[in-house]
């Protein structure tokens, strides 16, 4: 066997599970997002049919992205998910970052032990996880028990069925994305480059912000984008933690296909996300990882 | 080759010291790594800390630097007293093993990075970069990454990072270890002209004997965590101060005995070894009886097949080994009582009519002015 072959076998399965389980369910949306709506089982029209004399007609037609342009809540809802998911986002670096750092400092017999407990959570279902947050937020939950019984409020919260409680959730959920790319980046790096800054007349912040966070921006990088774009597109977390008001793009999409089975219009909803999101996220990504490559 | 150094500060007693450590020692838990240092280092010195990994000399410059905090004793630097102060406080830099070149930065920053610590105007910064990246025959990699460099780039750039900062004190921890044995051979030279051109006061530390030889104005050898001795090169070769020094630095044909005859201008030893007494000009005056060892480097010895003049010591034995090197060949002797001597004899000649070969008897002679009497 050739190396060549060999390489190529090698390279198969991830390929083909890739080709298999997203490039031809994508397809699929795709042409159905391109279909009419109609009222049967599926409930759209075929993209083609044998006509008469065996002629094929094509009947394609972009009415579901018009119609994505023709209503704002479209606009809205997409805006609304990057922003709620960006501020997630954010929360995950702030509270990942000292996290990571943390852990990568720690003594090397300790390290384990504590990424362990970052992972901890993925033990429980993430469907209870979600729950539970119900139990804290509501009204009558632990959080507002605990400010009303030390004082710092009078009145109970609302925050379950706000942004607010879905940007928690949404923290909460998918911190450890951001804390273990962050760690791994932390946990490499040379610590002698922060004694050198440091002989070289830096304070301990002034090592940080020349040194430590320029060199841990892939890990940055990698975090934000592992907690970013599954955030975007969540369903579960705004449907349980969110108010009628929080729109997002996964709960329009759940709308599209089972409240109005309209599956055209849904498809072009989640093309669209596709194609404004991962793309430009996608680009991000090479230019970066061909910047690390010509660095080393 | 040191360089010839017109003044020798530690000679005066009135010369006031740029680094002083007393009484300074660092254990680790239970590890003593540093056990009770004194030394006092001159401005203008090339002055290396010489020993075997974890003797704890890399500690000691460690110390200097700010990165470990002595447990006992002090330090100054220029009459200033370091405990408490922080690395970035202290008036000196130091050059790294592994370098620590900030991977993100160019040749440039790297070498910048201090004085922009400093808030020096930039066109300043600029300048002095360039200065110093010249000084080093750098100035033309100044746009690279730290990657794009070779080994000995490298080594140039981390010192012209710590020389852009014209600190009081340089630390230069194993600073050539990292390049083969040619460069490092060539950089040794270079570095100690760059020093004597800027002046400054470097502190190297080295387990490579060759190099603290060729590099320094003093050398200080270490271990475990003591100081063993002090001095120039040629005082630590051929006048060690104890059984350690000797052995550690160069080759050393040691015989143990005791003192029979101590007079004011020579002392006579009997070695159990040897068949006859041995006489040793101008030793320490030690008193009769007690232990000591007499130290002879081979290069001062001589082999032949004819019995040395009166006056000379002398021994007898039969050739087992010769390890022939060209310049020099290395004879390994041994004597009536088992004993192996080694002697170093310079192959002066093309060809010898009889040259000396295994199992010949021969004598070795050395005069007693060549000789070291060590009581530790």
């Amino acid at each position: 066997m050739t190396p060549r072959l060999g390489r190529f076998l090698v390279g198969l399965p991830p390929y083909a599970w890739l080709a298999l389980f997203f490039l031809v369910p994508f397809l699929i949306v795709l042409k159905i997002s391109l279909s009419e709506p109609a009222a049967g089982i599926p409930p759209y029209m075929p993209l083609w049919e044998w006509g008469e004399g065996a002629a094929l007609e094509i009947r394609a037609t972009l009415a579901s992205y018009a119609g994505l342009f023709g209503d704002e809540l479209y606009a809205y809802a997409y805006v609304n998910s990057i922003r709620i998911a960006g501020i997630a986002t954010l929360g995950c670096l702030l509270i990942g970052y000292p996290a990571a750092y943390a852990i990568a400092r720690s003594p090397t017999a300790w390290r384990q032990s504590l990424l362990l407990l970052v992972a901890l959570p993925f033990w429980t279902s993430f469907l209870i996880r979600v729950y539970a947050w119900i139990g804290i937020l509501k009204t009558e939950g632990l959080l507002n028990a605990l400010l009303l019984g030390l004082g710092v409020i009078t009145e109970p919260l609302q925050i379950l069925q706000t942004d607010l409680a879905v940007i928690i959730g949404m923290t909460y959920s998918y911190l450890p994305f951001m804390v273990l790319p962050l760690y791994a980046t932390l946990e490499k790096m040379d610590l002698s480059l922060l004694e050198a800054a440091a002989d070289l007349g830096c304070k301990p912040h002034q090592a940080f912000l020349a040194v430590t966070l320029p060199l841990s921006v892939p890990g940055i990088v990698a975090g934000s984008l592992l907690v970013f774009i599954p955030a975007v597109g969540e369903f579960v977390i705004p449907d349980l933690l969110g108010g009628p008001d929080t729109l997002m793009i996964g709960k329009v999409l759940w709308a599209e296909f089972f409240d109005n089975r309209d599956w055209p219009m849904a498809s072009a909803v989640a093309v669209a996300m596709l194609v404004v999101l991962v793309v430009p996220i996608m680009l991000i990504q090479s230019a970066r990882s061909k910047a690390e490559e010509s660095e080393g | 080759m040191a360089s010839p150094t017109p003044h020798q500060p530690w000679t005066d007693p009135q010369a006031v010291p740029l680094i002083r450590f007393e009484g300074v020692s660092k254990r680790f838990g239970d590890f003593v790594a540093v056990e009770k240092v004194d030394l006092s280092i001159f401005r203008g010195e090339f002055f290396s800390l010489l020993g075997a990994s974890g003797c704890g000399k890399t500690t000691l410059l460690r110390m200097l630097a700010g990165f470990e905090t002595p447990s006992n004793g002090k330090i100054f630097i220029d009459g200033v007293e370091m405990t408490g102060i922080p690395p970035y406080e202290r008036p000196v830099n130091m050059m790294f093993q592994s370098y620590a070149l900030f991977p993100h930065m160019t040749v440039a920053q790297n070498v910048g990075f201090g004085l922009k610590q400093d808030g020096l105007p930039k066109a300043r910064i600029a300048d002095k970069v360039k200065a110093v990246l010249d000084l080093v025959q750098m100035g033309k990699f100044a746009t690279r990454k730290p990657h794009q460099l070779s080994g000995g780039q490298r080594q140039r750039v981390a010192l012209a990072r710590c020389l852009a900062k014209e600190p009081k004190v340089l630390l230069l921890d194993e600073p050539l270890a990292a390049l083969d044995k040619k460069l490092r051979e060539q950089t040794q030279l270079e570095l100690v002209n760059i020093q004597n051109r800027v002046g400054i006061t470097f502190v190297m530390v080295t387990h490579d004997q060759g190099e603290a030889m060729t590099m320094s104005s003093r050398i200080g050898v270490m271990n475990t965590g003591l100081i063993q001795q002090v001095g120039t090169p040629v005082d630590i070769y051929e006048y060690p101060g104890s059984r350690f020094v000797a052995d550690f630095i160069g080759a050393a044909n040691m015989f143990e005995g005791s003192v029979t005859v101590d007079s004011p201008d020579h002392v006579t030893t009997t070695c159990p070894e040897l068949e006859h007494d041995l006489t040793i000009a101008h030793g320490d005056s030690v008193p009769v009886g007690s232990p000591v060892t007499v130290m002879v480097r081979p290069e001062k010895m001589a082999v032949s097949r004819d019995k040395p003049a009166e006056g000379l010591n002398w021994a007898k034995g039969v050739i087992s080994d010769i390890a022939y090197l060209g310049d020099v060949s290395t004879y390994h002797v041994r004597l009536a009582s088992g004993r192996k001597v080694q002697v170093l004899q310079t192959n002066l000649r093309h060809t010898d009519e009889q040259p000396l070969t295994w199992d010949d008897p021969v004598y070795l002679g050395w005069h007693p002015a060549n000789a070291l009497v060590l009581t530790r």
